[in-house]
């Protein structure tokens, strides 16, 4: 109602609270990173962390992989038939896949894993005064909650995209020898000869951006959330498509960075 | 003769979220090795209060003394090692899922350094069994306690520390009256044992009394009466003895909608 009385005004409205909200997540995140510089440490939870999210999170990233590999090969075929260049198949499926498809795909399926994980346990702990229970126990939350997450997401989201590096690559190399009529070492060798350091590089460091960004909005929302078990789910749908939105921006932005020359 | 100096003193303590005025200058002196209880309804402001001064919320308004020190004007180091001297006990125990009951016990202590978690074990099991609690219940998760066990394992966790500052977050709700009992028993003997001031916050007039030397009725964000508890029921305070008897007709009215 508002929107049409006065569309100015609520334009101006949103546009203040979209302000705040991005003043409110920066602070956060430099308050948990500046606890990653300062002791005491928690070298445990960080380790529980990174299982969390690189261990446990491999199934689903590998499966992931798996297929987009195998479809890539088989798409890319498709139409570079059509310019019998069914030769540059490897290439393309190898660059698409280090380049963007490895970290961005595997960023949306931590992001629907942890983001969502992080920010249910944050939010539960936070509506039953776990999270004052932590100030009054001498434990600051957010270098015992926030800290060891974020160090945990930028450190296993690029392990996690090497894995998904090989697995896309190998998803390719299956339908190709299979299916296309590739030899096997044909196959590999145009996926290594065309394949430059910087390529799985730039996948890499989108990768940590994205594990910092998917524990981040994670953390942030489970922190924010109040109002009990429907305050929680709200956190949690946030988280995950916050996230999942930022994970794309932010893809091409860093894009850009890399290739734009 | 000087009066003793009380160990928190309130003074003008204000705090409103958005419109809602919850502390409306609450002035207050709690003795040191004495259990205070705050008596009010349901939304009086009892829980903000403690909060303030633990530091959870920061007051508008007024000043929080502990020991003679202004809290609101002391630096992060300063409020860390106070901190470090005060216990809570929260409503709901709000114990930490994800940690095995031991390692909730000795999480302060694991926290200062004060213990390695190979003696945390041994710790703990010496805590639980002061609140009356076998050291095979520090290996269960919280999940698997019921909600006295809950209770007695956020005592434990409140007074593992050995604090000289306990706070008590209504220990009795969601209790049978005999579980109640129970864990008011344990409260005193602890707080004796430790000479440590509490501070509980209940609407339990039962349980006020058994575990305060001291009461204080909130309401409307000030504290309208204070005395001894004891003396809770026939207080001669109109609105203290209504709310102990928990009569209909009063100066408290309920604003409920019709």
């Amino acid at each position: 109602m508002d929107l049409l009385l006065n569309p100015v005004a609520a334009i101006g409205r949103a546009v203040l609270g979209a302000c705040r909200t991005v003043g409110a997540v920066a602070l956060f995140a430099l308050e948990g990173v500046s606890h990653l510089l300062r002791p005491p440490f928690y070298g445990r939870l960080f380790l529980r962390h990174l299982a969390e999210i690189a261990y446990f999170s491999l199934p689903v990233v590998a499966l992931t992989a798996v297929f987009t590999g195998m479809v890539l090969a088989l798409q890319s075929y498709t139409g570079f038939a059509r310019f019998n260049a069914e030769g540059a198949v490897a290439n393309v499926v190898v660059l698409s896949i280090t380049r963007e498809l490895g970290p961005v795909l595997a960023g949306l399926m931590v992001a629907g894993r942890i983001g969502a994980a992080f920010a249910a346990e944050i939010g539960t702990m936070r509506v039953t005064d776990q999270i004052d229970a932590l100030t009054t126990l001498s434990t600051n939350p957010m270098k015992y909650l926030v800290a060891p997450r974020l160090l945990a997401g930028v450190v296993a989201l690029p392990f996690l995209v090497v894995v998904a590096d090989i697995l896309g690559v190998m998803g390719g190399w299956l339908i190709g020898t299979t299916k296309l009529g590739f030899g096997s070492a044909g196959y590999l060798k145009a996926t290594f000869d065309f394949l430059e350091v910087m390529d799985v590089v730039s996948g890499l460091v989108k990768a940590a951006v994205f594990g910092f960004v998917i524990t981040l909005m994670g953390c942030w929302c489970g922190y924010q959330s109040k109002g009990g078990a429907q305050g929680v789910g709200a956190a949690t749908t946030t988280a995950v498509v916050s996230a999942s939105i930022l994970i794309l921006a932010l893809d091409y932005v860093l894009t850009e960075m890399f290739f734009a020359r | 003769m000087t009066a003793q100096r009380p160990k928190i003193r309130l003074r003008g303590l204000s705090k409103a979220f958005g419109e809602k005025k919850v502390l409306d200058g609450v002035d207050l002196d709690i003795r040191a090795g004495h259990g205070m209880v705050i008596l009010g309804g349901s939304g009086s402001g009892k829980s903000v209060t403690i909060k303030c001064i633990l530091g959870l919320i920061t007051p508008d308004a007024g000043s929080i003394e502990v020991d003679g020190q202004d809290v609101l004007a002391m630096s992060r180091r300063e409020r860390e090692a106070l901190a470090d001297r005060i216990g809570m006990l929260f409503q709901n125990g709000a114990l930490f899922d994800s940690l095995p009951v031991w390692e909730n016990v000795c999480f302060k202590l694991l926290a200062q350094k004060r213990i390695t978690r190979a003696k945390a074990r041994d710790k703990a099991a010496e805590v639980l069994a002061q609140v009356g609690l076998a050291a095979s219940v520090g290996d269960l998760s919280p999940a698997e306690l019921s909600g006295g066990m809950q209770k007695r394992v956020g005592l434990a966790r409140a007074i593992a520390a050995e604090p000289d500052i306990i706070f008590f977050d209504e220990p009795t709700t969601g209790l049978d009256p005999i579980m109640g009992a129970v864990i008011d028993g344990l409260i005193v003997d602890v707080v004796k044992r430790l000479g440590a001031t509490a501070v509980s916050i209940t609407h339990d007039m039962a349980s006020a009394r058994r575990i305060g030397d001291d009461a204080a009725m909130l309401h409307k964000g000030r504290i309208v009466w204070t005395g001894p508890a004891a003396t809770l029921g026939e207080t001669g305070n109109a609105m203290v003895d209504q709310f102990a008897r928990g009569d209909r007709e009063g100066p408290i009215q309920m604003e409920l909608r019709r």
